[in-house]
């Protein structure tokens, strides 16, 4: 199974997405992928502008529910969807690019828009493979 | 994910009635309210949520669960819980949820579905148009941030100012239609950028706007006073404070875990993020909170003006009026009696109705007598509830009841199971018109996605948490 890549997983009411790389920054990556694709199917979104997001915090738990947030307030008030996604890390800092276009319901489809990401389930790990995880779930 | 809850901890005390005791580090018993069959599907994590939620300071009397109660944010969704800020009492952001004040509003529209049959998809077609509703809609006004706080200060009051509705209608909503006690200096000014738009916009997944006919009636005496009948058609509006109350939600969460260690609070897990109320933290976020509801009073009074001009095109002279309108995302001031003593406590109903009984003093004059409405909401495409408070509530669970059904499924096995295009052909079939512009929504929001709200609703009914009154099934469904 590839190193890079996403899944969403089961929670009653909303929905769980969890990210893996080779690195903390492609686990942040994935799960990002993950949280935007809870909105539409990936593949409908043309990457069109590029938007940057930075964003700190004490710890990584923290870090990554601010980061999957900050691309929520990023889809509410540009009215945008995102489908690429660049994440670099330095320690409890990120820096990142989205690029994405506005959306076209008729085009795109969305599914169900993000209230915020939560702190249910919210991980970040370092497995034994020497890989990284990064999970939580986002209320929809 | 999914594990069965261990009920062989909990007491049976009736039917409806389960206690777990307190232990290890519980202040109060967790007590769930549901028929057998209902707790028995129950997720474990109701269990430990509630429990946990028995841990904090200051509650009173017990963690309460209803029979719709599932897995949420530290607390369960379906969580009822009350604290005395004398007692070191505690408010949390996850005892309200993102969705501050989320609720159903319901209109009466004179009119029956009789009147309706050979303008049905006229109405959907006006009404689909007339309310903007998905992933990314806006509003149709822009709101400046001095118009902001103004709104964030009078909720529906301020919308009827404007020229959303009339004086009667505050009448009919919680609060006369303005939380007191708003302080939208404590709302961020991201929780502001996001609703400039957002104002008058429906959201997207469960929210809806449904015109509904009342299939049955249960109990005549009460629905005789709230004036249904069998035949008559409704308007019932399902959403909340949109993108302000999501952000406010998002903020004072992580400010809430942030701050946690800080109020000597030691949290079984993150995510019961809580502040003491009377710490600046937990003053903050009531302060912020309130206007969330204020925000989402305004929402739903927008939203019934523009139901109202759709009406009022299709049926020239038709104005209906508003019913009643309940949140179901909130935490209230109220007084209640614990052990002989009235106390002022806070009240978190997370997933919850407040369900008054009779004579209740918050209720519209007109309804007094009957209790208040409890205004159930089902999923698309099927049918929603109308119940009225009773007087044992208060006794029970803090005058609280059912708020919905809650989903078996989830939005990725919905859309592996059914596809949108299918599914709106079938309620088409069933005379029920569908107006939604993403299949793939429709399909996330499949009926059979669903709980049965009627279980739900008939074990809140037994257990006496709130009285049934009429049944309502939907003729047409606008979906974000």
């Amino acid at each position: 199974m590839a190193t890079e890549r996403w899944e969403h997983f089961s929670h009653e009411a909303d929905i769980g997405v969890r990210g893996y790389g080779g690195s903390k920054a492609a686990a942040f990556e994935q799960a990002a992928r993950a949280a935007l694709a809870v909105v539409v199917d990936l593949d409908t979104v043309q990457a069109r502008e590029r938007i940057d997001i930075a964003c700190e915090a004490p710890d990584d738990v923290l870090l990554l529910v601010d980061w999957l947030n900050a691309i929520v307030f990023e889809i509410a008030t540009r009215q945008m969807l995102f489908s690429r996604v660049e994440v670099e890390m330095d320690g409890l800092r990120l820096m990142a690019r989205l690029w994405g276009e506005l959306i076209d319901l008729d085009r795109h489809q969305p599914g169900v828009e993000i209230k915020g990401a939560t702190y249910t389930e919210a991980r970040v790990e370092y497995r034994p493979d020497g890989t990284w995880m990064a999970q939580c779930v986002v209320d929809v | 994910m999914f594990k069965i809850m261990d009920t062989s901890l909990f007491e049976r005390k009736s039917e409806t009635e389960w206690v777990l005791s307190p232990r290890d580090g519980m202040r109060v018993p967790v007590v769930i309210f549901a028929s057998e069959k209902l707790i028995r599907a129950m997720d474990e994590k109701v269990r430990e949520q509630a429990v946990n939620v028995a841990t904090l300071p200051g509650i009173q009397v017990a963690s309460f669960a209803m029979p719709d109660a599932h897995w949420g944010y530290g607390f369960p969704i379906g969580g009822v819980a009350a604290f005395d800020p004398k007692q070191d009492g505690v408010v949390s952001a996850g005892g309200v949820g993102f969705d501050i004040s989320c609720g159903v509003r319901t209109l009466q529209t004179g009119l029956t579905r009789k009147d309706l049959e050979p303008a049905t998809k006229a109405l959907a077609d006006e009404l689909s148009r007339a309310i903007p509703a998905g992933v990314g809609s806006t509003g149709r006004v822009h709101l400046g941030l001095p118009e902001m706080d103004r709104m964030l200060r009078g909720g529906a009051q301020w919308a009827v100012k404007e020229g959303y509705g009339t004086d009667a209608d505050l009448e009919y909503c919680e609060e006369h239609g303005c939380m007191d006690g708003a302080e939208p200096e404590y709302v961020s000014e991201q929780a502001k950028r996001r609703q400039q738009d957002e104002m008058g916009t429906l959201g997207s997944g469960n929210h809806y706007l449904e015109v509904q006919e009342v299939a049955e009636i249960y109990d005549e005496r009460i629905a005789q006073i709230y004036g249904l009948h069998r035949g008559d058609l409704l308007v019932s509006i399902h959403c909340g404070s949109r993108g302000l109350g999501h952000q406010i939600g998002t903020d004072y969460l992580r400010k809430m875990v942030m701050a946690a260690a800080q109020h000597g609070l030691a949290l079984p897990e993150r995510e019961l993020a809580c502040a003491p109320i009377h710490s600046t933290t937990g003053r903050e976020y009531l302060g912020a909170m309130r206007a969330g509801i204020n925000c989402a009073l305004a929402n739903r009074q927008m939203l019934t003006h523009l139901t109202r001009k759709a009406f009022a095109f299709v049926f020239p002279g038709a104005v209906p009026t508003l019913f009643y309108d309940v949140s179901h995302n909130t935490c209230k001031v109220e007084r209640h009696e614990v052990e002989g003593v009235s106390k002022k406590l806070h009240v978190h109903r997370k997933g919850a109705t407040r369900a008054f009984g009779p004579g209740h003093p918050e209720i519209p004059e007109a309804w007094r007598e009957a209790g208040q409405p409890v205004l159930i909401g089902g999923s698309m495409g099927t049918c929603s509830y109308i119940l009225a408070g009773t007087a044992e509530s208060e006794r029970l669970a803090f005058s609280s009841a059912v708020h919905g059904a809650g989903r078996a499924m989830s939005r990725h096995q919905a859309i592996q199971k059914w596809q949108g295009r299918q599914l709106v052909q079938e309620l088409a079939g069933r005379g029920i018109v569908i107006r939604c512009r993403s299949m793939r929504g429709v399909a996330e929001e499949a009926p059979g996605a669903y709980k049965n709200v009627s279980e739900v609703v008939d074990a809140a009914n037994q257990a006496g948490l709130a009285r049934k009154v009429a049944q309502l099934v939907p003729v047409i469904c606008v979906k974000g």
